[in-house]
């Protein structure tokens, strides 16, 4: 956060000053977070309560099943947000890759395999030219990824303007395979694919340099080159990462729908950026939670079951909901950092005080 | 002999000069792009009259641009506070599904078609839609305090449910006649959504350049702080530009409808915040605010349909269309950029 830079120069340097000021700061970290857990388990326990059948293992487990590929989607989404940018293209990636690996597997007769290496690679370099050019070029980040979006619906349409159906046997088992898990529920391969990618993400953005650097990007870019921190090597990657991250959300829905159609996963970079901001993330950069992110998408995914679950309410309430959910918390968090913000200048005043002081004894 | 020199550097140095001016780029980009069209299609400049009417392909370009024209108008305003509306085409959905709902299917009064609601009400409804929704926008950015994107972001994802809320999940088709002359009627011969889109940039550009509003705009966008403290009441034209903005959508919505004879909630108007932003920028309107043209915006606004309008007369599968776009986004917001041009400008210095 752009505030917590004044009031570490600015903290007096005492241990029990120092602690409390992390006490708060930590409690304020969390709240968004612990907002959107409470409300997760508010909506699937209000659920539960009204209809039969709601709450059971497989109930719960669907919602990783039907929102795999948002997860995957919205993980890579959260590292580019966090790091101040902001990715547009996510969901013509995902049509882009169900598109090119259906037409190399069933026009082209490719190794199955092969092809997903390849469409892999292509998400991964369209993410890296982004990234170069928002490095380089110095061009807002969503201008750059809206022309890329741009690129990789349009290259859909060339590859075909109608749906592909995808009758690959290794996709079809992809498809199909049940994991069974406890309580009779049971699980896809891409939700292992979905939690594999969340688990990675969690491990780079909290127990890695990369993981800081992009915090720090997020929080002041200027800050982050002044303190000589990787800015270039770092932006670049998120922006890779996020190409990455979209082709495999392509891959996993290309197992969702067995086909390749230029019309899939239209405005999903929509429910992205809303999952990522359901999940406490700032999409002014510097704060946010890849945890978050996966508890947004299970709160969009249980605005759909519980839609779905009432049977009377036509499936455009669930864009309803979701639009006012973003609204409700685009407010806490501004009313959050409006708070934060008072309680900085409040301290002021007497922060330099302390500060040489502390320094003086020192 | 010796004036020779002297003179092709006052030539290099006009050409410098001219290529500074804001419109010089959109200006030479249509013109390449007319002349491109006029090569392959030898018959493109010519106009010819039936019936009273003016028909050709330039006069095609000029009608199908209205909507857009309208939308980039609005948009224009806003990005110059250094703001973005990207619910634009959610808007312009929700106005064309209330225009469909007031007029009301097929309802026939003594063997006359009728409508629900008299026809000025329907465009006026709609109209108002869109500015209601615009000061949504307006309260959510300039009042609460929200990032301008994520604001416009709520609408986006939210309106395309309202507007299937309106139509009850349904393409509505209009079935009432003189509704349809708001897109396809003729004025004086001239196609009447050309009247519109000239209405409001002709409106928006008095507004803005024969009062201080457009220098008061162009002062929030280079530092809202700063003109505030200049006592420009940055807080109510923040609000109004967003406003403005919707109303604009509100009309292209109803232009559209008019123009397809339906409203359809999912898919009216899509795409159309990025043809509007792509208009914008493309007029040399900076996304970084402080300046903005509405000049600009309508070239760049018939620059995209020229476009579109010439890759189907070449032949190109229209599918390419995008991928076009995209190439020529990349290009313009590379010209744009600022680091770009301090490399290019460095190596000219370098040079001498």
């Amino acid at each position: 956060m752009s505030q917590s830079a004044p009031s570490s120069a600015a903290l007096p340097r005492g241990p029990a000053a120092g602690l409390s000021r992390r006490d708060r700061l930590l409690g304020w970290r969390y709240l968004p977070l612990t907002v959107t857990v409470s409300l997760f388990v508010l909506m699937f326990g209000a659920g539960s309560v009204a209809f039969d059948g709601f709450f059971s293992a497989q109930v719960f487990f669907n919602l990783f099943v039907d929102n795999a590929f948002l997860i995957v989607t919205a993980v890579g989404m959260t590292f580019v947000v966090i790091s101040g940018g902001i990715d547009l293209s996510v969901g013509a990636v995902i049509a882009f890759t169900t598109m090119a690996s259906a037409s190399l597997i069933q026009g082209r007769g490719w190794n199955p395999w092969a092809t997903m290496g390849l469409v892999l690679l292509l998400g991964a370099l369209l993410g890296l030219a982004h990234g170069l050019t928002v490095h380089f070029f110095r061009l807002q980040p969503f201008i750059v990824t809206l022309a890329g979006q741009f690129l990789a619906r349009g290259l859909c349409y060339v590859i075909s303007t109608d749906s592909i159906t995808i009758k690959d046997p290794v996709f079809r088992v992809l498809s199909e395979t049940r994991i069974p898990l406890f309580l009779g529920g049971a699980i896809t391969v891409s939700v292992v694919i979905a939690l594999v990618v969340f688990a990675v993400a969690v491990f780079l953005a909290h127990y890695t340099r990369f993981g800081r650097t992009m915090y720090a990007i997020g929080g002041s870019e200027s800050s982050a080159v002044l303190m000589g921190l990787p800015v270039a090597r770092t932006k670049i990657l998120v922006y890779t990462m996020s190409g990455f991250c979209s082709a495999l959300a392509g891959l996993v829905f290309s197992f969702y729908m067995l086909s390749g159609y230029g019309l899939h996963a239209s405005g999903l970079e929509m429910d992205a950026i809303a999952a990522a901001v359901v999940g406490g993330t700032l999409l002014s950069g510097g704060s946010g939670y890849v945890a978050g992110t996966l508890v947004g998408v299970l709160i969009m995914g249980t605005i759909q079951t519980l839609i779905m679950f009432q049977g009377d309410l036509s499936s455009w309430w669930t864009k309803i909901v979701i639009g006012m959910l973003l609204l409700v918390f685009c407010l806490l968090q501004r009313a959050f950092q409006r708070s934060a913000v008072r309680r900085l200048t409040s301290a002021a005043p007497r922060a330099p005080a302390t500060g040489a002081a502390g320094l003086r004894s020192a | 002999v010796s004036a020779q020199p002297g003179r092709s550097a006052g030539v290099a140095e006009a050409l410098r000069g001219l290529s500074r001016k804001q419109l010089f780029f959109p200006v030479v980009t249509l013109l390449l792009l007319l002349a491109f069209s006029l090569v392959v299609n030898p018959r493109f400049f010519s106009v010819t009259v039936r019936g009273g009417h003016l028909y050709g392909s330039l006069v095609d370009i000029l009608n199908r641009a209205a909507p857009l024209v309208i939308i980039a108008a609005g948009l224009t305003l806003v990005i110059a506070t250094k703001g973005i509306d990207i619910s634009v085409g959610a808007v312009v959905a929700i106005s064309g599904a209330t225009a469909a709902s007031l007029i009301g299917g097929q309802i026939a009064v003594q063997g006359m078609e009728a409508t629900k609601v008299a026809l000025p009400f329907v465009i006026l409804g709609a109209m108002a839609v869109g500015l209601a929704f615009g000061m949504w926008n307006g309260l959510l950015v300039s009042v609460l305090g929200l990032q301008p994107i994520i604001a416009t972001l709520i609408l986006m994802v939210a309106g395309r449910g309202v507007a299937q809320l309106i139509t009850d999940g349904r393409i509505t088709t209009i079935y009432y006649r003189p509704f349809f002359f708001v897109a396809n009627g003729f004025l004086l011969g001239i196609p009447f959504p050309l009247f519109i889109a000239g209405a409001v940039l002709l409106t928006l550009g008095l507004l803005t350049r024969r009062t201080s509003l457009g220098v008061f705009i162009e002062s929030i966008g280079v530092n809202p702080v700063a003109s505030r403290s200049a006592g420009v009441r940055a807080g109510a034209i923040l609000f109004w530009a967003y406003a403005v903005c919707g109303l604009c959508a509100g009309i292209a919505g109803i232009v559209v409808a008019s123009n397809v004879k339906s409203a359809d909630g999912n898919n009216a108007g899509l795409l159309f915040e990025l043809d509007a932003i792509l208009a914008v920028v493309l007029g040399g309107t900076s996304m970084n605010g402080g300046r903005f043209s509405l000049v600009g915006s309508l070239l760049g606004a018939l620059i995209i349909q020229t476009l579109t309008t010439t890759i189907y007369a070449v032949g190109v599968p229209p599918e390419i269309t995008m991928v076009v776009k995209a190439v020529v986004v990349f290009v313009v917001s590379v010209i744009q950029s600022e680091a770009v041009r301090a490399l290019i400008w460095r190596r000219t210095e370098v040079a001498r």
